[in-house]
């Protein structure tokens, strides 16, 4: 008898395995080898012919905190993320409450926002490029009607990183709103009647039941947001390169420089693996306290 | 129904109410007086326009015509929140992320009552819910029966006048349905006030209100006393839909003495065996289904529809066979061609 529940229980477990084994393979080969290979790579020093490559411990950390560089692209991810995420969200949630209502033509409302994010990133970049570009651009045309002088905006550090920042959130908050309207639909109709019945405000509902309602898509968007903010810088190749003079320079793009313009592997590596840890400590603390103060249906 | 604190006004008065939606079927002619205190059921079968009416009732929709005076105000434009009424949700829309205690505190909350009295307020509805205990539960951890009660607690918290009801019990399975009914009832009665109920239902319409207004179409067929709408129909579609089993109804032609294009109402109860030979029809048995105390026997015969008899007890008569059946003419129900109703 038992011999016979082992038996099933050895069969379910081979079950079990044999299901997570194509995911696990991807990953295994596509994450968390070069993972661990990049933990690796970075504790060693950069090879040439003459020195070979060596086991340096925490050297190739030590440098990145002593380089000025490093901290200012720090500095300009943080604020970049500062701003796109919370920004985005907003816009993304004024827009879905918007076309979400009883408007005349909801469906090219909803495709219009939706468009930017079906460009690629590469193609949206050009876009804006035509409107920033000084004296041509479409921002100075416009501003040159109201006898405002030309301004170029990627060319000069005050303002590289936020007209990236702009771009972004164009880009993203279209994508984010298809999130918020498909949950926004799932909230049934007969909560904002008995909310009115309440007497409750326009505000006081959206505050009290739709916010709390959409909790679980915020904190979707917001760990989406998150890592937009660190792996989206396509656009950063065709507007400025990170310049003028790193202004507008994210680590991502810090770390292909890095690794393929300057052939420092070990550092690029060194900075991966910060990133990694910083976004794992991040979503960990999204995913265990803010859900657990989130409602799901 | 307290007959006596009749004011000049009843307490609503809803006068020839209108909606209509392009092209597709509204209510039209509502006009209906609620007493105050008095427990109204809309009855109807489905897409009758009794919700849409309950709807204007409450203002979640605005009619195209008519005027609608509750507590001789007339509010036929005001907002749902200015009528001073609660109102029951089919689904009970409870707010799923809110406790029990929040849910039912939320418009007590929002019209900004002080926190001592919302307490108060909040522990005497859950009280007579019967849902002390629950407070802090969410809605998703209750079973559908204490859910409704968490809607009808929300409903009586803050002692409005008056109060709607969208059908509240289809949800749940017929046994609770029956408690939950008398509940319903007892808590009208106790608290005064009045209370405007839709269902198809008519074993609910018929067993809990005061007054019934039967739909169809969009118009109102019958209002008054569950007895008037059993015993005195006013017309074929009334009679055709109260009852269970609902009157027969015969071709004038059919009967000696009856206008030939009049319709004969006739209810099961009122129709007897009488031995080969004797009877005014000879019908043919179709059916018989067992109901426990009685036997519910259909019978056909040409220019009837729907002629039913019921014997005492287990009486499985042989189906296909031929009786003889007698009946009063005392007991019939006469309809003129429109099928209005003619004998008093």
């Amino acid at each position: 008898m038992a011999e016979r529940v082992n038996q099933e229980r050895r069969r379910q477990a081979i079950y079990g395995w044999l299901l997570l084994l194509p995911a696990a393979t991807l990953l295994s080969i596509f994450a968390f080898y070069p993972t661990v290979a990049t933990l690796w790579s970075s504790l060693f020093s950069r090879g040439t012919r003459r020195r070979p490559s060596e086991f340096v411990g925490t050297e190739n950390y030590a440098d990145l905190f002593a380089d000025p560089t490093f901290w200012l692209v720090v500095q300009n991810n943080l604020l970049y993320a500062a701003i796109t995420i919370p920004v985005s969200i907003g816009i993304a949630l004024a827009m879905a409450l918007w076309a979400n209502s009883k408007i005349p033509a909801r469906g090219f409302v909803r495709t219009a926002y939706f468009t930017p994010t079906v460009l690629p990133m590469i193609a949206a970049a050009n876009l804006w490029l035509f409107f920033y570009t000084p004296g041509l651009g479409v921002l100075d045309q416009i501003g040159s009607l109201f006898g405002i002088p030309s301004i170029n905006w990627l060319g000069q550090p005050e303002t590289a990183l936020w007209a990236v920042i702009i771009v972004t959130i164009w880009k993203e908050a279209g994508f984010f709103m298809i999130f918020y309207l498909a949950a926004l639909q799932t909230i049934p109709e007969d909560l904002k009647e008995a909310a009115d019945i309440e007497g409750a405000s326009r505000w006081t509902y959206l505050r009290r039941i739709v916010l709390p309602l959409l909790m679980p898509t915020t904190l979707f968007i917001v760990v989406n947001a998150m890592i937009n903010s660190v792996k989206l810088i396509d656009h950063l190749f065709i507007l400025t390169k990170g310049g003028p003079s790193d202004a507008s320079k994210l680590i991502l793009y810090y770390i292909w420089e890095m690794a393929f313009a300057f052939f420092d592997a070990p550092h690029a590596a060194a900075m991966t693996i910060m990133i990694l840890s910083v976004l794992c400590i991040v979503a960990t603390i999204q995913f265990f306290y803010i859900d657990r103060r989130t409602h799901y249906q | 129904m307290s007959a006596e604190s009749l004011n000049d006004q009843p307490f609503v008065v809803l006068q020839d109410v209108a909606k209509r939606w392009n092209g597709q079927l509204g209510v039209e002619e509502i006009s209906l007086e609620i007493e105050e205190g008095s427990f109204v059921a809309l009855l109807g079968p489905s897409g009758c326009g009794k919700s849409t009416t309950l709807r204007l009732l409450a203002g979640l929709e605005l009619p195209d015509e008519g005027e609608i005076v509750i507590q001789g105000r007339d509010v036929t434009s005001s907002a749902a929140s200015d009528r001073n009424l609660s109102m029951v949700f089919q689904s009970y829309a409870l707010f799923p992320h809110l406790s029990v205690a929040e849910n039912v505190v939320f418009g007590l909350k929002v019209r900004r009552v002080p926190k001592a009295e919302r307490r108060e307020k909040m522990e005497r509805a859950l009280e007579i819910t019967g849902l002390l205990g629950f407070e802090s539960r969410k809605p998703a951890e209750l079973s559908g029966g204490q859910r409704q009660r968490v809607a009808l607690a929300r409903a009586i918290v803050a002692g409005q006048p008056l109060c709607l009801m969208d059908e509240p019990l289809s949800n749940l399975d017929a046994k609770l349905r029956n408690s939950v009914r008398k509940d319903i009832k007892k808590l009208q009665r106790d608290l005064g006030i009045t209370v405007v109920y839709v269902t198809h239902d008519q074993t609910e319409a018929m067993s809990m209100a005061d007054k019934v207004v039967l739909m169809k179409d969009g118009r109102i067929q019958q209002i008054g006393s569950p007895d008037d709408l059993y015993n005195r129909p006013a017309n074929t579609f009334v009679a055709g839909f109260v009852g269970a089993p609902p009157m027969a109804l015969i071709d004038g032609e059919m009967l000696e003495g009856f206008l030939p294009d009049s319709k004969i109402g006739l209810r099961a109860e009122h129709v007897s065996i009488v031995p080969a030979g004797s009877g005014r029809f000879t019908c043919r048995i179709s059916e018989c289904e067992f109901l426990g105390s009685e036997t519910l026997i259909g019978l056909q015969h040409p220019g009837t529809t729907g002629l039913t008899l019921l014997q005492p007890g287990l009486s499985l008569l042989e189906e296909n066979t031929s009786i003889d059946i007698n009946f009063e003419d005392q007991h019939l129900h006469i309809f003129n061609t429109d099928g209005q109703r003619v004998n008093a």
